[in-house]
């Protein structure tokens, strides 16, 4: 029985490294000698790296049965908030800058937490849905709707995250990486991070064990938030740029990539793992339908149909497993 | 032409690594009350789905009226006249009782919903299950739990019904609510409806039936009339074995009062609770549904505020603000819902162990595996928990598996307190003898345990000292010793009668 469901869990996680692996053998075959490059590969990575750090963010609130809409409009407030300072305040300083950027937007993802739990707002839907409008505005506002560039003001050492590279291979996804392990061991190793599995599960059954819920949940949208702005830098890094309409496709990249990887909205599931397939996945997805020369327009219907799809297999997935219980309860 | 209304013949069921029903055969006579037992997982679950079409059999035969019938989803079984009251209600909460009666057969008059005539039907089923009060305009979810049955059962009759099959109708229900719906099953049984009833407890049985059948691991064990069969000859046939004692009581040694209670008040739920519990005893706690048992114990362990009211841990005035706040006073609190408010379903068993005491499980900031593990495999062997591994999900687990995994999770917090709301609702014999150990176990180790029980003779066998509640308030405190020790007492002060 333990083998039986340990390699059901493997063959899931296999399923989404698979769909990865076909993905790729097609690009390779429809774009040949462009997909399979290595400088080419770098650039996946590169572009992943982004909805990497978010979706880390994002999976959390997932397995809380929660959801996070704000995070496309933290991660560029974060990248605002450094354009401003960097070209209203001269402050060029970039431990300050960055301090300041992941500051904001780990205040902003505190608030999608208090907002849910202390006033009771009825799902985080709700909440992190008025966020999202509340922080592009804000974006908006101090940025008063124009673009801030980062080149040539003397901040190049704040980019380096974002661009630089070592071998060709980009810091931003060693960054990536040694995130992605510290989540593993948080929450597998760690009580809070188990904590946030049962929270999922069943947040009255956790907060009768002693478990402080409303506090796990604040934490996990503080958390989120975090990750909003660290991805905020790495976004100052690559495009060079602090845009507050850059932002529009990350929420629903993010969430796609969790339940490609294994995440479900109903909670309690989901592995850190599992979300770098499925962010690869996704950004695999862009980089060949680029290369192919698809238009942005047929870009967004591709992406649709894969969230659709990603969204459909949670759905079937839960109902297999839910006849699975019924027959072993008889 | 025989004499069944409805008869199963030699059914067999099969599911992946399972044969859930072999060779089981049973009938039912028009006008009778068919009573049907069995531990957990014997297969009557499985029985009633075979009845009710959702499951199909691979092999036997189905009879109805001596035709013979193959339902291939529960539509043909409903028209077949098959009706089923399942023991968690199928209704629609925010919906009218006339819509719950004829949810999904709606009468219409020129392509329109009739409803003058769906609530007089629905009106007229009711009275004549003498429940001529209950509003069919009414929302269902502001009727009571009996009331909510009564429109289950309103929706098998308005169906004209020949078979009417009760799942642990009971199991939710208060002593009033039971005995109405006892009067209900009788009045179903006179106008020639036959009824095939499931329940776990037995005095409802001898009161009801006048057959009963008996599965065990899926097969037909008996089927007798029962002024033939005694409690102990059913329990026999159902578990196999002789049980030598159905509460194996084992007496500690009294300790000093460790936990104590003063005037605990808590708006429209309890109005004066008193008490004290003694170390080395069991506390029994008896009272109908809704006598504030349940609510006390919730209050003391945090888990709801209360107006006023001292607490007292081991002589000490504690204030419990939340259920983190009780464990870390070494209070344990063992709910009542085991599948909503004790386990996290989703969840492996050993993630469910130690859901109380995540703290005690590591060194410095990280879980110490080899110390989950070694404890987790302990608290399996000793509960006798049967499950494949610890990495099984909880879900997958029987119900009396399930509840000994919620008990391990409070042995694990090291607590001294011990309280047990309905320990042993909903698990079979075998299960509840065992966690009737498990408390004597506690006993004897000197804690102090408190059961809460709707089950008298389980109060009376397993307590020291029972405190009687009605209505928020202590009506009684009565020692083992006492005269007044005995069930028509207990009730007697559970009702609101003096004591002399």
């Amino acid at each position: 029985m333990k083998k039986q469901s340990k390699g059901k869990e493997l063959l899931q996680k296999l399923a989404t490294l698979m769909a990865l692996a076909i993905l790729v053998i097609i690009f390779t075959i429809a774009v040949p000698g462009k997909f399979l490059r290595y400088p080419n590969l770098m650039n996946v990575l590169k572009q992943a790296g982004i909805n990497c750090l978010i979706s880390a963010g994002m999976l959390i609130t997932l397995i809380t049965a929660g959801i996070d809409l704000s995070v496309g409009s933290n991660t560029v407030l974060c990248a605002c908030t450094i354009g401003v300072l960097v070209q209203n305040f001269g402050i060029t300083n970039p431990v300050i800058l960055m301090i300041a950027g992941i500051l904001v937007s780990t205040f902003c993802g505190f608030m999608n937490g208090v907002l849910l739990t202390r006033l009771d707002l009825p799902h985080p839907f709700v909440s992190t849905m008025g966020m999202k409008n509340v922080l592009l505005g804000l974006a908006l506002v101090i940025t008063s709707s124009t673009s801030i560039g980062f080149t040539n003001k003397g901040v190049d050492s704040l980019l380096f995250l974002g661009s630089a590279t070592i071998g060709g291979f980009p810091v931003s996804f060693i960054l990536v990486l040694v995130v992605f392990f510290c989540f593993d061991i948080f929450l597998n190793r760690t009580p809070l991070g188990r904590q946030i599995y049962c929270v999922g599960g069943n947040p009255e059954a956790a907060r009768l064990s002693g478990i402080p819920s409303k506090n796990v949940l604040t934490f996990v949208y503080t958390l989120s938030g975090f990750m909003c702005g660290l991805a905020g830098v790495v976004l100052c890094g690559r495009v060079a740029v602090a845009n507050a309409n850059s932002g529009a496709t990350y929420d629903n990249d993010a969430i796609a990539a969790c339940i490609l990887g294994g995440a479900s909205f109903t909670g309690g599931k989901g592995t850190i793992w599992g979300t770098l397939v499925g962010c690869l996945l996704m950004a695999v997805i862009r980089n060949g339908l680029n290369l192919l020369g698809a238009s942005n327009d047929v870009q967004y219907i591709v992406i649709g149909a894969v969230i659709i799809i990603a969204v459909t297999i949670d759905v079937t997935r839960n109902k297999m497993e839910a006849r699975a219980r019924k027959m072993a309860a008889q | 032409m025989s004499e069944y209304v409805v008869e199963l013949k030699n059914i067999t069921k099969r599911f992946p690594g399972v044969v859930a029903l072999k060779n089981m055969s049973i009938g039912i006579k028009p006008g009778e009350i068919h009573g049907l037992i069995g531990e957990n997982g014997a297969g009557k679950s499985t029985l009633i789905k075979v009845l009710t079409g959702v499951h199909t059999p691979e092999e036997g035969e189905i009879f109805v009226d001596d035709r013979k019938v193959v339902f291939k989803n529960p539509v043909q079984s409903r028209e077949a006249g098959i009706a089923c009251v399942y023991q968690e209600l199928n209704i629609v909460k925010q919906l009218s009782v006339t819509d719950n009666v004829f949810m999904g057969r709606a009468v219409k008059k020129n392509g329109l919903l009739d409803y003058p005539r769906m609530h007089k039907e629905a009106e007229a089923a009711l009275k004549t299950l003498g429940h001529p009060e209950i509003n069919v305009r009414r929302e269902c979810g502001k009727l009571g739990v009996g009331q909510q049955q009564m429109v289950e059962i309103a929706k098998a009759v308005s169906l004209d019904a020949k078979l009417i099959i009760m799942d642990e109708p009971t199991s939710s229900l208060g002593k009033d609510e039971i005995a109405q719906l006892m009067e209900t099953v009788r009045s179903l049984k006179a106008r020639g409806v036959a009824i095939l009833f499931v329940s776990h407890k037995l005095e409802e049985l001898f009161e009801l039936c006048e057959r009963v059948t008996v599965m065990r691991d899926g097969e037909h064990i008996l089927t007798e009339d029962i002024g033939n069969m005694t409690e102990d000859s059913l329990i026999n046939a159902m578990v196999g074995r002789t049980l030598d004692n159905l509460y194996p009581k084992e007496v500690g040694v009294k300790g000093d009062v460790w936990l104590e209670a003063k005037e605990l008040k808590e708006s429209g739920v309890l109005r004066d609770v008193t008490f004290q519990a003694h170390a080395g005893q069991i506390t029994g706690f008896a009272g109908l549904v809704g006598a504030g048992r349940t609510e006390t114990m919730r209050a003391i362990f945090g888990a709801d505020k209360l107006d006023s009211g001292e607490v007292y841990v081991k002589g000490e005035k504690v204030h419990i603000r939340s259920p983190k706040d009780a464990i870390r006073h070494k209070i344990a609190f063992l709910t009542e819902d085991r599948k909503g408010q004790g386990l996290v379903l989703s969840l492996d068993v050993r993630t469910n162990l130690i859901l109380a005491n995540m703290d005690g499980f590591c060194t410095g900031p990280f879980f110490d595996k080899c110390k989950i593990d070694s404890t987790g495999t302990d608290i399996v062997n000793d509960l006798r928990i049967k499950t494949p591994s610890l990495n099984e999900v909880t879900a997958q687990l029987s119900g009396g598996n399930q509840q000994k995994v919620v008990i391990g999770k409070w042995v694990n917090t090291n607590a001294d307190i011990f309280i047990f709301d309905e320990p042993t609702r909903g698990i079979d014999v075998g299960a509840k003898i065992e966690v009737y150990h498990v408390m004597n176990d506690l006993v004897k180790a000197g804690k102090c345990v408190i059961m809460v029980s709707s089950e008298l003779p389980e109060i009376l066998a397993m307590s020291d000292h029972v405190v009687v509640m009605r209505e928020g308030r202590v009506m009684a405190n009565m020692d083992r010793d006492s005269k007044h020790f005995n069930s028509e007492d207990i009730m007697k002060a559970a009702w609101g009668g003096e004591l002399e």
